[in-house]
C-alpha cells in the first residue's frame, strides 16, 4: 500500500466538481435588476392569470419593506439583488410538447448528469420533472400518474390549468411575508413543480425534481407545492446542480408541503449545488424555505443530503396542526472546505398527540462551519406531544467548526421533550483498526462516515440512498490529515 | 423620565459623591457610554428573547438611598446561615452595615469594595483585577460598572484559606418606595488558595426592588472557589446578576445557584477558562410558581487545551411561571482535550408553565468530547404508583420524587448546615412536610 496521505491530497485537489460544466444551450434571460415591471414580466411570459400577478406584486411590496437576515451563524458578501437576472429560459424548452422536441443538447447534459429523461426511467419507476435556470423543460410519466388521476407537473402549468388548487394552497403554508427570501420567492418565482395526490390515492412511484442553474448572473426562484390529498401517500425526491463559476450564485426556493388527513408525504433532497472551489471562490448562495402542513393523522417525514452550496441557510419544518400528526427530519450536512451550512428544523406542535423526531449529522471538514439550528415547540393545547432530537457533530481536522443552537419552547405540562448533542471526531485508533485489516485510509473515513449517517441514509429511497452515499464520499474526501 | 434617562442623570450627583481623579473612574465613564449608547436590552437582542425588561423600566426607582437604615439581628437572623460561624459583609439598601458585619483582614482580606476602590494600600490590586473580566459592552454589566462603588472585596493570598465560610447579604428594607442596587463584588483568590462564598439578596417588604450586581472572581493557579447564590427573594424583587469566573491552570470553581424567590431573576453566568485544567461547575436548582420568571444563562469558554466544565441544571415549574435555560460552550480552536458537559432537565407541573431551553455548542476543536442533553418531562407515573401503593400520599410522593430530581445537585454542596437548610428550602417550596429532616 503506497498511497500515501500527500498522493491522495494532491489527487484530491486536483479533482473537480464533478458537475461543473456549462452547457451552451441559447437562453432567453432577463435584464438584470428587480423592480414592478420585471415581475409583471416574469409573470406575462408565464401567461399567467391576473390574480397570479397581483398576488406576486403583493409579495414583491413586502420584499421591499424587509430587511436581509443576519441572525444565521453564516458569513458571505450579500448579494446584490439588481444585478441578477431574474428569468432564464432555455429558448427551445417547452414543456407542453412531447420529449422528441427538447432541444437534443439538453437532453445531452441531463446525459451527463447521470439523469436520462427517456424510457430508462420506466425501470426505475420514477417520475421526473427537470427545471433548469428557471423552467420547467420536461416532465416523464405524465400519462402513467393521469390514470390515477394524480397531477404532476410544472408550477406555471398548474397556475393555467388547476387554479383552483393552487389559488387554494399556494402561500397557505408559507405566506409571502414570512421572511425575506421567500417573500422575494413569491414575487419573481418562475417555475417549479406541482404535485396533487387526489383521495386514497397511494402514487404509486417515486415522483422526483431535478433542479439545475445553468446560465452565468441567473439566480434560480422555484417554487415547489404538494398537495396529498386524505388519505394519499407520495414520495417526492429533489436533487439539484450548478456548473462550476466564480461568481455567487443565489437560489432562493420555496417548497410548500399539504397533508390533508391521513396522508402522508415523504421529501428527500439531495443537494449538490456548487460548493465553490477549494479556495472558496465561487458557489451557489441556497436560501431555501420548507414547510409542511399536517392535517389529523397526517405525517410528513423530511430527508436531506446537504452536500453542496457555498452558504446554505435552509430548515425545513413541519407545522403538526391536526391532531395525532408526525414530523419527522432527518439530516446529513456536510461541509468541506469553506462551506457554510446553517440548517436544521422546527417542529411546531399545535395539535394533541403530536408527535416529532429529529435527527440531524453535521459533518465539517477543511475550514467549513456547519450549525444545527432547530426549534421544538409546544404550544398549550398540544396535550401529550413528544419530540426526540439528536444532533451528532463529527469534526474533521482542527480549522473547522461544529455549532448547535437548539430551541426548545415548552407551554404544556404534558410535553415529553429529549435533546441530545454529541461532538466527536474520527478517531486515529478506528483508523488504523480499518488499514491494519487492509482498508486504505480514504476507504476507511468513507466507512466511518457511512457509519455514523446511516441512520439518516436508511431513511432515504433506495436510488437516492446510493447516490448519497458517494456523494458523501466525494465531498469528505482528503479531509483527514 | 425613563429609567435609563433617570440614570444617566444620576451619574453625574454620583460624580460628586466619588473620588475622579481616581483611576477607576475613567472605567466608569467609558462604561456609562457604553450604556448610554446600548440602553436597556429589549427582546429583539438574542440573550434576552425570552425575558423582557419593559414592566421593570417603567418602575421609578429611587437610584441613591436617602438615608441610612438599620436593623436588628434577630430580625433578620434566620437570612444568615447561623447555625455556624461565619464572616459576613452585609448591606442595607446598598450601605454596608458595619453593626450586622463581621470583616477581617488576618491574613486574608474580608472586606469592602468601597474601601479598596479609595485606599492607596488596595490601588494595585485594583489596578489589575477590577473590570478585567466583567464584559465592557454588555449593557447591564456596564451600567454597573459606572454605578460600582460598594460590594465585597475578597483577597484571599497564596496558599491560604479563611476559617470560615463568608456570608455576603443585601438587605432591602422597603423604606423606600421602589430601590435600584447595583452592588459590585470582587473575589481574588490566589495560588493554592480556598474560599467558600454565600450570596443572598433579601427584600424585608413588598415594595419594589431591582438588584442589578456584578461579581467577578479570579482564581489563579490551583485555586477552590465555592459560590452558593441562595436567591429566595420577595415576590416584588427582580435580580440581575452578572457574575465572571476567570480561571488559571489547575484551578476548581464551583457555582451553584438555587432560585426559589423572586419576580424576575436572570442569571449570567460567564466562565473564562485561562489556563490548562481547569475545572468549571455550575449547577442549578430552580423551583418556581406563581408568576416567576428565572433565566439562566451560561457561558463556559474554553481558551487552553485539556479542560473539563460540566452544568447541571434541574428545574421544576409550577402555576404560570417561566423558565428560561440558555447555555453556551464555546470551546476555540486550539483547545484540544476539551470535555464540556451539559444537562437540562426540566418537569413542568403545570398547564400555564412554560420553559423554554436553548442549550448551545459552538466547536472548533476536533478533538473534543461535548455533549448536552435537555429533556422535558412530567414526574415517573409508575414510581408515584409505587409509592402510594407503599401507603404515602400522593402529594408526598410527589414531592418526594421531586426532591430526588434535584438532589444529585445538592450533593456536591460541601457546607453541611448549607445543604440542610436549601433541603428545607426545596421541601417548603414544594409544600410538604415529609415527616423527615431533608
Amino acid at each position: 500500500m503506497a498511497y500515501t496521505e500527500e498522493e491522495l491530497k494532491k489527487e484530491l485537489e486536483t479533482k473537480e466538481y464533478e458537475y461543473g460544466f456549462y452547457t451552451d444551450i441559447k437562453s432567453d434571460t432577463f435584464p438584470n435588476g428587480l423592480n414592478e415591471e420585471i415581475v409583471i414580466a416574469i409573470s406575462k411570459k408565464k401567461e399567467e392569470p391576473e390574480w397570479m400577478t397581483l398576488w406576486r406584486l403583493e409579495a414583491f411590496k413586502i420584499w421591499k419593506e424587509m430587511e436581509e437576515p443576519e441572525w444565521a451563524n453564516v458569513h458571505y458578501t450579500k448579494p446584490d439583488f439588481q444585478a441578477i437576472s431574474y428569468y432564464s429560459a432555455p429558448v427551445k424548452a417547452d414543456p407542453n410538447k412531447s420529449l422528441d422536441d427538447v432541444d437534443p443538447e439538453l437532453l445531452e447534459m441531463y446525459k451527463k448528469l447521470g439523469i436520462s429523461v427517456d424510457e430508462q426511467k420506466k425501470l426505475q419507476n420514477v417520475a421526473v420533472d427537470i427545471v433548469m435556470d428557471s423552467v420547467s423543460v420536461a416532465t416523464t410519466f405524465k400519462k402513467t400518474l393521469a390514470e390515477k388521476g394524480i397531477i404532476f407537473c410544472s408550477i406555471s402549468e398548474a397556475i393555467k390549468e388547476h387554479p383552483e388548487l393552487v389559488k387554494k394552497y399556494l402561500g397557505s403554508v408559507v405566506p409571502q411575508k414570512d421572511n425575506f427570501y421567500a417573500a422575494l420567492n413569491s414575487a419573481v418565482f418562475s417555475d417549479g413543480s406541482f404535485c396533487y395526490i387526489p383521495k386514497g390515492v397511494r402514487c404509486p412511484m417515486e415522483l422526483s425534481t431535478y433542479f439545475r442553474i445553468n446560465q452565468a448572473g441567473t439566480g434560480q426562484f422555484e417554487r415547489t407545492l404538494v398537495i396529498a390529498d386524505e388519505d394519499s401517500y407520495v414520495s417526492y425526491l429533489e436533487g439539484c446542480t450548478a456548473p462550476s463559476r466564480d461568481e455567487n450564485q443565489l437560489h432562493a426556493a420555496v417548497v410548500e408541503l399539504i397533508a390533508l388527513d391521513d396522508a402522508e408525504i415523504k421529501y428527500s433532497t439531495v443537494q449538490n449545488w456548487f460548493p465553490g472551489n477549494k479556495e472558496g471562490k465561487g458557489g451557489v448562495y441556497n436560501f431555501v424555505t420548507k414547510r409542511g402542513l399536517c392535517e389529523k393523522n397526517a405525517k410528513i417525514s423530511w430527508t436531506q443530503v446537504e452536500t453542496g452550496s457555498a452558504v446554505t441557510w435552509k430548515y425545513p419544518s413541519c407545522i403538526l396542526k391536526g391532531d395525532n400528526s408526525i414530523g419527522e427530519f432527518y439530516s446529513i450536512a456536510v461541509t468541506n472546505n469553506y462551506q457554510q451550512a446553517d440548517t436544521g428544523t422546527k417542529m411546531i406542535h399545535l395539535g394533541k398527540n403530536t408527535r416529532s423526531t429529529i435527527i440531524s449529522k453535521g459533518i465539517s471538514a477543511g475550514k467549513s462551519q456547519n450549525s444545527y439550528r432547530g426549534l421544538v415547540q409546544i404550544s398549550s393545547r398540544a396535550d401529550n406531544a413528544r419530540n426526540f432530537s439528536q444532533c451528532d457533530s463529527l469534526l474533521m481536522g482542527n480549522e473547522c467548526g461544529a455549532h448547535t443552537f437548539p430551541y426548545i419552547e415548552v407551554k404544556n405540562k404534558t410535553a415529553q421533550i429529549e435533546h441530545e448533542a454529541t461532538t466527536s471526531k474520527i478517531g486515529e485508533d478506528q483508523i488504523f483498526y480499518c488499514n491494519q485489516r487492509g482498508i486504505d485510509t480514504e476507504k476507511a473515513i468513507a466507512l466511518i462516515v457511512n457509519g455514523f449517517s446511516k441512520e439518516v441514509l436508511n431513511k432515504l429511497p433506495m436510488e437516492f440512498a446510493v447516490e448519497a452515499q458517494k456523494l458523501l464520499e466525494i465531498s469528505l474526501e482528503g479531509s483527514v490529515g | 423620565m425613563d429609567l435609563k434617562d433617570k440614570l444617566i442623570s444620576s451619574f453625574m450627583a454620583f460624580e460628586n459623591n466619588v473620588d475622579i481623579e481616581h483611576s477607576v473612574h475613567d472605567v466608569r465613564t467609558e462604561a456609562m457610554k457604553n450604556f448610554e449608547l446600548k440602553g436597556f436590552p429589549t427582546k429583539k437582542e438574542e440573550a434576552w428573547k425570552y425575558t423582557s425588561l419593559n414592566s421593570i423600566q417603567k418602575v421609578d426607582f429611587s437610584i441613591f438611598p436617602r438615608e441610612e437604615n438599620t436593623l436588628e439581628y434577630k430580625d433578620v437572623k434566620k437570612y444568615f446561615l447561623h447555625e455556624i460561624d461565619s464572616y459576613k459583609i452585609v448591606f442595607v439598601d446598598g450601605i454596608y452595615s458595619s453593626y450586622l458585619s463581621e470583616t477581617t483582614h488576618d491574613g486574608v482580606d474580608i472586606c469592602l469594595m468601597s474601601a479598596a476602590l479609595t485606599k492607596p494600600m488596595y490601588k494595585a490590586v485594583i489596578d489589575v483585577y477590577f473590570n478585567k473580566v466583567a464584559s465592557k459592552d454588555e449593557s447591564l454589566t456596564t451600567l454597573n460598572t459606572a454605578f460600582s462603588r460598594e460590594g465585597a472585596y475578597i483577597y484571599i493570598p497564596k496558599n491560604k484559606m479563611p476559617k470560615k465560610p463568608i456570608e455576603i447579604i443585601h438587605f432591602a428594607t422597603g423604606n423606600e418606595a421602589s430601590i435600584l442596587l447595583q452592588p459590585r463584588n470582587l473575589v481574588i483568590v490566589e495560588e493554592n488558595a480556598e474560599v467558600q462564598i454565600i450570596e443572598r439578596h433579601q427584600s424585608l417588604t413588598s415594595n419594589e426592588v431591582l438588584t442589578n450586581s456584578v461579581t467577578e472572581i479570579f482564581a489563579a493557579k490551583s485555586a477552590i472557589v465555592d459560590y452558593y447564590k441562595i436567591q429566595n427573594d420577595a415576590a416584588t424583587a427582580s435580580l440581575i446578576d452578572n457574575t465572571y469566573v476567570d480561571q488559571k491552570d489547575k484551578s476548581l470553581v464551583k457555582v451553584h445557584t438555587f432560585s426559589f424567590g423572586g419576580k424576575l431573576t436572570r442569571n449570567n453566568l460567564n466562565f473564562y477558562q485561562n489556563g490548562e485544567y481547569i475545572d468549571s461547575t455550575m449547577k442549578g436548582v430552580t423551583i418556581l410558581g406563581d408568576k416567576q420568571h428565572v433565566d439562566h444563562h451560561t457561558l463556559v469558554h474554553h481558551i487552553q487545551p485539556n479542560c473539563e466544565s460540566h452544568q447541571d441544571y434541574k428545574s421544576i415549574y409550577g402555576d404560570s411561571s417561566t423558565g428560561v435555560f440558555n447555555g453556551k460552550i464555546i470551546v476555540d480552536k486550539i483547545a484540544q482535550k476539551t470535555n464540556a458537559f451539559q444537562q437540562n432537565n426540566n418537569i413542568l407541573v403545570s398547564d400555564k408553565a412554560t420553559i423554554n431551553s436553548k442549550p448551545q455548542l459552538e466547536i472548533f476543536a476536533d478533538d473534543v468530547k461535548c455533549s448536552h442533553g435537555c429533556t422535558i418531562g412530567q414526574l415517573d407515573e409508575d414510581a408515584l404508583f409505587y409509592l402510594q401503593s407503599r401507603g404515602i400520599p400522593k402529594k408526598e410522593a410527589r414531592a418526594l420524587l421531586m426532591y430526588a430530581f434535584a438532589n444529585n445537585v445538592l450533593e456536591s454542596v460541601r457546607i453541611p448546615e448549607l445543604k440542610t437548610r436549601i433541603n428545607r428550602l426545596i421541601a417548603k417550596k414544594l409544600g410538604v412536610n415529609l415527616g423527615f429532616d431533608l
